[in-house]
């Protein structure tokens, strides 16, 4: 049983035992646009939290996508490169960015949960 | 003054309007040290009269290329422009427009660079061009950039036979953003083992064909090379009227191909504006730099043209650009799309034909000069000569018989021995009997 | 940082008048005709030039000849003619109307620099002929050169860059090369957040790490947030004077100091240099490198995107480091400077491009510089400012100023904030504009505001545009706050094409004709 947790850049994760996955939030996709093209890193990376993994771009905007945790690279949503829309239909399912094994799980602790995340956008915007 | 439209009843209508005595105030923020008192030290206005009597006295101190017997080429050339080209490019809507930011009415520009593109993409045999970089040297080295991010490696060799100038730029740029740039010595015929200097941490191989010193190159064993070890091959074109008779480098496996379409619709301008073509692989897109026009649809579904895949360029990636290149050549691309649209494959091919005809005619008759040998096993419209003296000395001479006969090699290659008697010599379709007469007599007074 | 935040880039629109549904059978609307490809209406043996070949041309090319068909449509002339003209009435034009896009300055260009520019001493001339043959031309370079010096009061200029872009790779690689000289490593460069993004784009290219400066609440430069990041390890401030808001930097002098104190340079975005010339020298301000765009303080033409100029202005700390090719006169003449081992050649960072530079260019700048002389440029930029800011009085009770009502320089900015709460946004309001036939100013740029809307009108026009500039978009603004959505959702109405399907353009790229 996974609960999702949002960082502060807009990114979520999902954990399942050591399998972390990653994508963008709802609130991110609305702020992008139309999303025409992903960059997503190759299996095989390792990732420290906070660095930047993937970029996703719209027509008039990019973005870096940081990795909230610690790790290396599993596996990378290929449906998602080959359809960079999914990231606006579905971000927070379908349209996954990439997972990663997970080195620390307490790289979790200082995530927000789903009201929280809310909340925070709410404040900000 | 005539070009501003204000009169000092407007002046002071609108100082009043916005609130202030006079137009100082409004530079209360310039601060005292930074103010200039007074006019600065530079001529008063002067008339249309005064200006052009000055500009032409000025002009009047130039050998223009159409009054005498012309020879001048390596990585520029002369050729004919049509009338249609140079009044069409001077309409309004052309001229004083900018960069298609608004696409709706920008359909003008944006449509003349789909077909530019395509253009561009067609004679290099390539997948796909860019709207265009400032020229074929800045080009050659973006496109050294660009195999670098491609390849994820950052050791480029540069052929012996690419422009002195095209290499000098490549290697500035390149001691600046960290690469390591090996370039060959100057190699007249091309035949330079260059698959040997490529190892697994080549980005790139650039050949130019025709090579500045005229000499056509096969790019096909090279591509191989090249592609054996993952490296990429840069070709470079100077000439791009070379490509109506020659194989394209996308034939040979080029991967990118850049090159100089000054020849086509520009003019010889004294070295700018000029005109960078850029083409790769569809798979290479993304790291292309340059603008892109691309074709959509509106709402009622009509055809129309924007600027795409803009998250590639500065204004949006910033720090992480492919490049912090912003304009590209606008009106030299629609100059060059204008001329090739009138020539169409049939006049291009002949024009290229031409060309070469002159050229072959132009080597055998110098050769019949005493002292004099043509250097080239094969050529387009340049190739390069020896003779008995130095090269820039000959020249000199020649210019003040009233011909201009090319460029001496020592003057792109200053200090190298080898090349201090040779010339580079260019012949096109602009080129008569009567001139090709004239440089033959010349040279042999010069050279007796 | 990239630019993170999207806009709408599909049309979602269908509304259009039913009276404006087109009933011919060709599809054109009166003067607006519907030009075709050129692929679709060109063949490969149609030609509009006449080149005989003789009977047998000479061919040597062997195995290297290109055999198959290159696909290159042709077009007679009259038929080459159409086909242009045509496409030409598509496009928008200083020359039809008010051109407001701050920061590219879209002034008049004047024809007598076209005229100039193609006189065959300098539009029939070659880079690499004799230079006893092109006195003239060299003249030319050196006499522009000499005005940008007076201009900015600096001692030296580079010529060669091709546009303000390359000109800030210049200024910032003499930076380096100074700095390297005097075995100084520094690895990071401040650029401010309201700044163009060539600016960091450059920076990186170089191998710095750029740094972020804020703005203050007025819109300037944090001249106390420049001295916190100032340090051993800052090569350069890369800023704009005036600002990407239109503002003078009035700090600036005092900014310099500090930057020079610290050991570092100046280098300065010279884009806006139009609000200033004949007004302030950037080498008196502490400038070390500064770019100006011939194409917009210059009156050359923008020709739909290039070829621009970016002449780079240099301190006598950076001159010495100034790329090849260069002119200097000496007792024999003028002569250039072109390779590194000639003696002149001095510490010349390299070459940044083949030949000399933008000469059709420098042409065209040099035949309004000296039609405008010292009083006309003075008078330019005068009329500049004064225009920008009668354009501001008559919108600033509608439209929000978001750093106060205060004067600007030859620009003004305003953000979206007028517009909250009427579905409008900066783009929907653009597109409006261009239904009132104006070209729009530039929106979102800069980044510090949102929706920015950036207006520079230029000293080109008249009281009685600007008057009628200003009263459009007042009523635009009201129509926008009295709920007329639809009239800027679905704008524009009146042009040839209508929003174009930008999402589709980039994730289905067609970028050539296919057959």
């Amino acid at each position: 049983m996974s609960t999702m947790k949002f960082s502060k850049d807009h990114e979520w994760v999902k954990v399942d035992g050591d399998i972390a996955t990653v994508g963008i939030s709802q609130f991110a996709q609305s702020q992008l646009g139309d999303i025409v093209f992903v960059e997503l890193p190759q299996v095989g990376r390792e990732l420290s939290k906070g660095e930047e993994a993937a970029v996703v771009e719209s027509v008039k905007a990019a973005s870096d996508v940081y990795s909230p945790v610690t790790g290396t690279v599993t596996e990378v949503n290929g449906e998602l490169e080959a359809e960079p829309s999914l990231a606006n239909t579905d971000p927070e399912n379908a349209g996954w960015f990439f997972k990663v094994k997970l080195a620390s799980p307490s790289d979790l602790d200082d995530l927000m949960d789903a009201d929280a995340y809310n909340a925070f956008v709410e404040e900000q915007h | 003054m005539r070009y501003l439209p204000l009169n000092d009843a407007d002046r002071q209508a609108m100082l009043d309007a916005i609130g202030v005595a006079s137009v100082d105030e409004l530079y209360a923020d310039i601060p005292a040290k930074g103010r200039v008192e007074g006019l600065l030290d530079l001529p008063r206005r002067a008339s249309e009269i005064e200006v052009e009597r000055k500009l032409t006295r000025m002009a009047g101190r130039n050998v223009a290329a159409s009054a005498v017997p012309f020879f001048v080429g390596a990585g520029a050339y002369k050729h004919h422009v049509p009338a249609t080209v140079d009044h069409l490019i001077q309409r309004s809507e052309f001229l004083t427009s900018y960069t298609p930011y608004q696409p709706e009415i920008s359909q003008g520009t944006l449509q003349y660079l789909f077909e530019f593109q395509t253009q561009v993409a067609l004679l290099t045999g390539m997948e796909v061009a860019n709207a265009s970089m400032y020229d074929g040297s800045t080009g050659c080295a973006e496109a050294v950039l660009m195999a670098e991010r491609v390849t994820k490696r950052n050791r480029s060799v540069l052929s012996g036979g690419l422009h002195p100038q095209y290499r000098a730029v490549v290697e500035t740029l390149g001691r600046f953003g960290g690469s390591d740039i090996v370039s060959l010595p100057a190699a007249l015929n091309g035949v330079e083992d260059i698959a040997a200097q490529i190892d697994d941490q080549t980005a790139c191989v650039v050949v130019q064909t025709p090579n500045v010193f005229g000499e056509i190159v096969d790019l096909a064993p090279i591509a191989e090379a090249a592609h054996a070890r993952g490296a990429l091959l840069v070709a470079v074109v100077t000439e791009i009227v070379s490509l109506g008779a020659l194989k394209s480098p996308g034939q040979m496996g080029a991967d990118i191909v850049v090159a100089e379409g000054q020849s086509i619709g520009v003019g010889l301008n004294f070295g700018g504006p000029y005109l960078g073509l850029f083409a790769t692989r569809e798979k290479f897109l993304r790291q292309m730099p340059g603008r892109l026009c691309g074709e959509t649809v509106d709402a009622q579904g009509r055809r129309g043209f924007v600027l795409t895949l803009s998250t590639r360029e500065q204004h949006i990636r910033r720090e992480k650009a492919t490049s912090n290149i912003c304009t590209n050549s606008g009106l030299c691309s629609l100059a060059f799309t204008i001329h090739l649209s009138l020539l169409g494959e049939t006049g291009f091919r002949n024009l290229a034909r031409l060309n070469h005809h002159n050229a072959c005619l132009l080597a055998d008759a110098l050769a019949t000069v005493p002292g004099v040998k043509v250097l080239n096993s094969r050529f387009f419209n340049e190739f390069t000569i020896e003779t008995p003296k130095p090269g820039a000395e000959v020249i000199e001479a020649l210019a003040e018989r009233g011909v201009l006969g090319g460029v001496p090699a020592s003057r792109l290659l200053p200090g190298d021995a080898a090349f201090a008697n040779r010339i580079i010599v260019a012949a096109t379709e602009v080129n008569s009997d009567e001139d090709r007469a004239a440089y033959v007599a010349a040279l042999k007074e010069v050279l007796a | 940082m990239m630019n993170r935040e999207g806009r709408p880039t599909a049309p979602t629109s269908t509304a259009l008048d039913a009276g404006d549904a087109v009933r011919t059978t060709t599809g054109n609307r009166g003067l607006d005709i519907v030009e075709p490809l050129l692929f679709e209406v060109g063949g490969l043996e149609k030609c509009g030039v006449d080149l005989d070949l003789p009977e047998a041309p000479l061919n040597r090319l062997g195995d290297m000849e290109r055999t198959g068909e290159i696909g290159l449509p042709g077009l007679s002339e009259p038929e080459a003619m159409r086909h242009y003209v045509r496409l030409s009435r598509r496009n928008y034009a200083i020359d039809m109307g008010v051109y407001p896009l701050g920061s590219c300055t879209m002034k008049h260009n004047p024809r007598l620099n076209e005229r100039m520019a193609r006189l065959p001493g300098f539009g029939d001339v070659h880079p690499l002929q004799p230079e006893s043959t092109v006195q003239g031309a060299l003249e030319l370079i050196d006499t522009l050169a000499h005005w940008l010096k007076v201009m900015t009061g600096m001692p030296a200029v580079a010529m060669s860059p091709k546009a303000g872009a390359h000109g800030e790779l210049c200024g910032m690689m003499a930076i380096r090369a100074a700095l390297e000289a005097r075995g100084d490593k520094r690895s990071v460069v401040l650029v401010p957040e309201s700044a163009h993004g060539t600016n960091p784009a450059t920076a990186t290219y170089l191998g710095y790490k750029v740094r972020s400066i804020p703005a203050r609440a007025d819109g300037t430069v944090d001249i106390e947030e420049v001295r916190r990041n100032l340090g051993p390890d800052v090569a350069a401030i890369m800023l704009t004077n005036p600002n990407t808001c239109g503002l003078f930097e009035r700090d600036i002098v005092e900014i310099a100091e500090a930057v020079h104190a610290a050991g570092a340079f100046f280098y300065c975005d010279g884009a806006n240099f139009n609000a200033i010339v004949g007004r302030a020298r950037p080498g008196d301000l502490g400038v070390d490198a500064m770019h100006i765009n011939l194409h917009k303080t210059f009156s050359t033409p923008h020709g739909g995107g290039g070829p621009g100029a970016g002449p780079v202005v240099l301190s006598a700390a950076l001159a010495p480091f100034a790329p090849l090719s260069f002119v200097i006169h000496d007792e024999k003449g003028f002569r250039l400077v072109e390779n590194e081992s000639d003696p002149a050649a001095g510490q010349a960072f390299g070459r940044l491009t083949a030949f000399h530079g933008q000469m059709g260019m420098f042409v065209r700048a040099l035949s309004y510089m000296l039609s405008h002389g010292a009083d006309g440029l003075r008078q330019a930029s005068e009329d500049a400012v004064l225009n920008a800011n009668y354009v501001r009085v008559g919108l600033e009770d509608l439209m929000n100023l978001p750093f106060g009502k205060r004067p600007s320089m030859h620009e003004v900015l305003f953000d979206d904030s007028f517009l909250k709460g009427t579905g409008v946004t900066t783009l929907d309001f653009a597109k409006a504009m261009i239904d009132e036939g104006f070209h729009p100013m530039t929106v979102y740029f800069p980044l510090v505001v949102h929706g920015a809307m950036l207006i520079e009108p230029t000293e080109s026009e008249s009281r009685g545009s600007l008057d009628q500039f200003v009263s459009a978009l007042r009523n635009l603004v009201q129509a926008a706050k009295d709920g007329d959505t639809a009239r800027f959702t679905g704008a524009p109405y009146y042009t040839p094409v209508g929003r174009l399907d930008e999402t589709r353009a980039a994730r289905q790229p067609v970028l050539r004709w296919r057959p």
